[in-house]
């Protein structure tokens, strides 16, 4: 890894560095959760991005981070095939440490996010906390919380002494940095990480993008979710839920037993195994509750519940809870809505 | 071919689950402690590629506490040839690196050329230690396969990536995660129920592993434990022809809409 241009930036030694790393998508775009990576940066130090892009695309992702609260970005560039799995990415993050020093470093708690946490962590013999929905800092450093057990318990960790690694459950923070103007420093891989020894590492034979089938917010970020549940009946029935969704612009998420009947997709399943919400509102329609799926957002600040069984223990959590067909309530809610102008 | 699975005994996600709230470890006697269902998966991923191959031998691997023997000797009904069980009081508390390089030193004594596992707890919700394990070990990692293939020299796969999915391939020795996307484990027949009972289980202290709990290295350590408040219903009506209308002021007066 060379650095081929640096502006010296203006360090501001009193505060401590906290790398971010933020990823891209294909066009270039940052994911949504960089606001929020950034946001929970800037409430333990200074926030520095760190953003490995498409080619032709590191610049405008690293004034987004910027947008977001990036005071400083490294960013380098690549191709996702034919590069080894996970490498590149360390590369970079690797090389922002070594120049930056940093007192913790937060990655996204996604398929990718984890890797680079867990390699860090063991190349760098740093301690790890996983799964984090808020920091803060206390006199002794930076403090990460975690939410156990489908949010029954609440604790705090820390690390015993160096560099803390936090993998950060999205749509958990709200904290947000005003915008800055970063200092960009361009980095080169080398070989896009080919230079791992040979046999260590697995590489990617192949890329698919993903068609944009939805336009709908993703599920995890969402400020509003409307789930479906097996009491919808069918994968036509279903389509009530994504109907309302719409309606709302919000996320469509989907309950365990309606995606093993094959109603909803896998990628919406809210719950114990599946994604975790937390959003304002969240909206149950023909979902009985089950543990399992209040594990995944029983910390919705309001929760509404439509379920034609009186006894079911989603209702035990409601905030608003509805006996009654959900194939009666939602056109009505949607028709009284539109005719209020909301 | 030398499969290992890491086997994860956890307190069911189907009842309820209970921190201590002075030591913030896990009350043992609160729920019933059952297979990870994600571990379910990678067993049977293994079991049916040693089913279809010449050679191919699977052991199960667990670290914890005492009781976890039992679900051992379950996973082993499903099949397995042998199961490896790393416990010792130094191990209460354990964090991921310390967890890693329990599991790392486990598998190199017990000899691997593939390494699964599932790819994210239910009780820990980490999903690093596949490849930290790996990083450990200085073999590739795979993790959170939705679909994998095994041959005699490498494994592969494909998983999530930003704004699509890649299919990744890595030479053996390797560590892969599997997801919920793998097919539903077999149920243990009779006949499985009853072999498991003859097939070896070993245990290892972390003595017999050179692992030193103490070891004054970064540790990340819990500071405080509370329990989240239990949620209250609120309030709950009965459609009479006019819920949906209801719902609509509620939202509005909230201004949730």
């Amino acid at each position: 890894m060379t650095m081929v241009e640096q502006n010296t930036p203006e360090r501001n030694t009193s505060e401590p560095n906290i790398l971010v790393f933020l990823p891209v998508l294909p066009s270039g775009e940052l994911l949504g959760s960089a606001a929020e990576l950034l946001g929970a940066a800037s409430a333990l130090g200074t926030p520095v991005g760190v953003i490995l892009a498409p080619a032709g695309k590191g610049h405008a992702a690293a004034e987004a981070a910027g947008q977001c609260g990036a005071a400083r970005v490294f960013t380098a560039e690549h191709k996702v095939t034919g590069s080894l799995l996970t490498t590149p990415y360390l590369e970079v993050v690797a090389a922002a440490w070594e120049a930056t020093g940093p007192e913790a470093v937060l990655v996204p708690n996604d398929v990718d996010g984890r890797d680079i946490a867990a390699l860090l962590s063991v190349r760098t013999g740093s301690a790890i906390a996983s799964d984090v929905v808020g920091v803060h800092r206390d006199e002794e450093g930076v403090v990460a919380h975690h939410s156990v057990y489908g949010s029954g318990y609440t604790t705090e960790s820390a690390p015993t002494h160096g560099t803390l690694i936090i993998t950060l459950r999205e749509g958990a923070v709200d904290d947000r940095a005003p915008a800055a103007e970063p200092v960009v420093e361009t980095l080169e891989l080398n070989g896009a990480g080919l230079d791992e020894p040979p046999g260590t590492a697995a590489s990617i034979t192949e890329f698919t993008e993903s068609v944009e089938a939805s336009t709908r917010p993703d599920l995890r970020g969402a400020k509003t979710v409307v789930s479906g549940g097996r009491g919808l009946g069918s994968k036509e029935g279903f389509e009530l839920a994504g109907q309302l969704a719409d309606e709302l612009g919000a996320g469509l998420g989907a309950s365990r037993a309606a995606v093993d009947a094959g109603y909803a997709a896998h990628s919406l399943q809210v719950g114990q195994t599946g994604v975790t919400v937390t959003p304002d509102l969240y909206i149950a329609l023909g979902i009985s509750g089950a543990v399992q799926h209040q594990a995944g957002m029983q910390t919705a600040k309001t929760i509404v519940a439509v379920n034609k069984d009186p006894e079911a223990p989603i209702f035990d959590i409601a905030d608003f809870g509805i006996v009654g067909d959900a194939f009666e309530v939602v056109p009505q809610l949607i028709e009284t809505l539109r005719a209020k102008g909301q | 071919m030398k499969i290992v699975v890491l086997v994860k005994e956890v307190p069911d996600s189907y009842g309820e689950r209970k921190l201590n709230l002075t030591t913030g470890l896990a009350e043992r006697e609160a729920s019933e402690k059952v297979l990870d269902e994600i571990t379910g998966r990678a067993v049977e991923v293994a079991v049916s590629y040693a089913e279809s191959a010449q050679e191919a031998e699977v052991a199960l691997l667990a670290v914890g506490p005492a009781s976890a023997e039992a679900t051992l000797r379950k996973t082993l009904a499903m099949g397995g040839d042998s199961a490896h069980h790393v416990v010792d009081e130094g191990l209460a508390g354990a964090d991921l690196t310390l967890t890693a390089e329990v599991i790392a030193a486990a598998l190199e004594r017990i000899g691997f050329d593939l390494v699964i596992a599932g790819d994210v707890s239910s009780d820990g919700t980490g999903g690093l230690i596949p490849t930290m394990v790996a990083q450990r070990l200085g073999t590739a990692h795979a993790t959170s396969l939705d679909a994998v293939e095994i041959t005699d020299s490498a494994v592969a796969g494909e998983r999530a990536a930003y704004g699509g999915t890649v299919r990744v391939q890595a030479p053996l020795p390797a560590v892969v995660s599997v997801t919920e996307r793998l097919p539903d484990p077999r149920f243990p027949g009779f006949k499985g129920i009853m072999s498991a009972k003859k097939k070896p289980l070993e245990t290892y202290t972390l003595a017999d592993l050179g692992v030193e709990a103490e070891a004054d290295v970064p540790r990340s350590i819990m500071l405080s434990v509370s329990e989240t408040p239990a949620r209250m219903s609120g309030e709950k009506i009965t459609d009479d022809g006019d819920a949906g209308t209801r719902l609509a002021e509620y939202l509005i007066q909230r201004r949730l809409v």
